[in-house]
């Protein structure tokens, strides 16, 4: 019963939702930032039980060290500092919190009891990055291009918003 | 081979493995000091010791004596995070760097190798990746104009070189096929013609090796693409505020990325731990790892020739380069190996 | 071994930490890291399924949604950027001109 495997995933779990509800309950970015790299990095742990050894490669490489890189950042230029505390209503405060997790308990007991218990071995699917290729570039080309498109446009979008408007009268400067 | 004694074994390399590269982090310092002062004309370390050999344990007992000052204002919990995540991720890289071909001890095949990912060049790129954090965590929590603005400098470098880094990679891969370390050094082994070593280096990768070679300057912070912690600028960049230990552990942080890139480069590049094999059976099992030893102290003292010959650039002449120049170059490396190897 | 449900429930759970963060939540980037949150939490669900049914396709489009929350994530931090040098602020509850 208490296999390797679950006992993994059960470290794993534990640390990407601690991670998950420290970001909620941090009030300075920065910290929620660290916390979401946490949880991504234990996320990553867990692909690897499942097998996609090159996803979870490719979630530390871009979703950990960069996407968060630019988050970082982003909350160091705009000196991003503690939360304020704006006016919450004391009634959702009182109701809400016990009521959503009661309907998550119930919903996790109702997934938990109602479904098989076919289990997922570790490493089941072993997602090695040539046959991941293979996949990206035959049955899956059209989306591929389609989403290097995206980033582009992405990427100057980005460049033209976060650029400064142009404010004086451009001077011939060599 | 039964868990317990697979176990044991892994701990067992792991702590050689350790023990060795801190040591090599030391002594990696005095072959800096000595080889920059004779290119100066001076001498280096000479007096603790002979040939100021003993120098690295001077100057380590002088960091744990230093007085760890903490700066009162300072964001206290990442001012001490820092440090250590710059040298946890810089001395985890090494785990999956193979140094040699398998041993049998007692019996048991043991490679000499920490762990053999299927995918270790990746997991060696995620970690570089990860390391962006230390720089730029130090530089935002130590609370200071010159400090913020080297770390943010820094990391933004480093993550710049990073894409050149991965893609002078991938022309290796594509050539070798495979994205374990191990593999890709088995398929240099060989020669042409009888004495040429069929090293990745000779067999078309030049360009990509120049890429290599330059982003992994960049991502080590490194002269001639230091500005960010280079003493004249900034005051000293993201470690402005560090003293001591904490100090001390962003410098081995620095000298464990280099001798990591070193190691990388001889594996991709140059046929890892392949030469020439003689001698009993116990003296084969030895010698790929003391080529492999040579070939890193070679890259080791190109990178200190390099640090005591080029000046520095500019941080826009920097970025220019990595952008408009090293990407499109790995790209074109790519495209071409891709080609050459479809016909 | 562990039986499907737990990876959805671990999947469920991190996307409804997300939706919380993101209704509660007054600093925009904060707000934006409980979106990435939410799609972490799907990719999950897509990885588990994908190991479930030996179907390889759910893996790629886990890619996929990484790729296009790399572009949503560059261009929305140009517009919190943007919002920023506007209205000098980080809170939600300030940038409210067009509100009746």
């Amino acid at each position: 019963m208490l296999s390797v495997h679950l006992i993994l995933f059960l470290a794993f779990g534990a640390v990407a939702v601690a991670g998950a509800v420290n970001l909620l309950a941090q009030t300075h970015p920065i910290n929620s930032a660290l916390s979401l790299i946490a949880v991504m990095a234990a996320l990553a742990g867990e692909y690897m039980l499942l097998g996609a050894e090159f996803l979870a490669a490719v979630q530390v490489i871009v979703y950990a060290g960069a996407i968060m890189v630019l988050f970082v950042f982003t909350i160091m230029l705009l000196n991003a500092g503690v939360e304020e505390r704006t006016k919450g209503s004391r009634v959702a405060t009182m109701f809400g919190i016990p009521g959503v997790l009661l309907g998550s308990v119930l919903l996790g007991w109702v997934v938990l009891r109602h479904s098989g218990t076919e289990a997922v071995a570790a490493g089941a699917l072993p997602g090695a990055p040539a046959v991941i290729g293979q996949l990206l570039f035959h049955e899956f080309l059209l989306p591929f291009e389609i989403t290097s498109i995206l980033i582009l446009i992405a990427i100057m979008g980005a460049v033209v918003l976060a650029s400064k408007p142009p404010s004086a009268p451009a001077r011939k400067v060599d | 081979m039964p868990i317990w004694l697979y176990i044991l074994a892994s701990v067992i390399k792991s702590a050689i493995v350790l023990v060795v590269l801190l040591t090599a982090v030391a002594y990696t310092v005095w072959l800096e000091r000595k080889v920059v002062g004779h290119m100066q004309n001076r001498w280096g370390p000479t007096r603790v010791g002979p040939f100021g050999l003993l120098q690295p344990l001077a100057d380590g007992a002088k960091f744990l004596f230093k007085e760890d000052l903490t700066p009162p204002h300072v964001y206290r919990p990442l001012y001490i995070a820092a440090p250590l995540i710059a040298v946890i991720f810089a001395l985890t890289s090494i785990s999956m760097i193979p140094f040699g071909n398998s041993v049998t001890i007692a019996g048991y095949s043991i490679p000499l190798q920490v762990t053999d990912v299927n995918t270790g060049l990746l997991v060696i790129l995620g970690i570089t990746s990860i390391g962006v954090y230390g720089v730029a965590l130090a530089g935002w929590s130590s609370n200071n104009k010159y400090s913020l603005l080297g770390g943010l400098r820094a990391s933004a470098q480093m993550v710049s070189y990073e894409i050149s880094l991965g893609l002078s990679l991938v022309g290796v891969l594509i050539m070798s096929g495979s994205f374990s370390l191990r593999d890709i050094v088995n398929s240099q082994g060989g020669h042409f013609w009888g004495f040429i070593p069929r090293w990745n280096i000779f067999t078309g990768q030049f360009i990509g090796f120049f890429c290599y070679l330059m982003a992994a300057y960049a991502e080590t912070n490194r002269i001639p693409f230091d500005l960010p912690e280079a003493e004249t600028e900034l005051v000293a960049g993201y470690h402005t505020e560090y003293s001591a230990m904490k100090f001390a552990m962003f410098f081995m942080a620095e000298y464990a990325n280099m001798i990591t890139v070193a190691c990388l480069a001889t594996l991709l590049f140059f046929g890892g731990w392949n030469g020439p094999l003689f001698g009993p059976a116990i003296l084969q099992a030895i010698l790929p790892v003391f080529w492999f030893g040579a070939k890193i102290f070679a890259f080791l003292f190109l990178y200190i020739w390099v640090r005591g010959t080029l000046p520095r650039f500019r941080y826009d002449q920097l970025m220019a380069f990595g952008w408009k120049f090293l990407l499109p170059l790995s790209l074109a490396n790519v495209i071409a190996t891709a080609i050459a190897v479809a016909w | 071994m562990v039986p499907l449900s737990y990876y959805l429930v671990l999947s469920g759970i991190l996307f409804a930490c997300g939706v919380v963060g993101f209704l509660i939540k007054r600093n925009i980037i904060t707000i934006f890291m409980s979106i990435e949150l939410m799609l972490n939490g799907v990719n999950l669900s897509f990885v588990a399924f994908a190991a479930h049914w030996h179907a390889l396709a759910g893996q790629v489009f886990v890619f996929f949604v990484m790729v296009v929350a790399a572009a949503e994530a560059a261009v929305g931090l140009a517009i919190i950027i943007a919002v920023y040098r506007n209205r000098e602020t980080l809170n939600v509850d300030q940038v409210n001109l067009l509100k009746l």
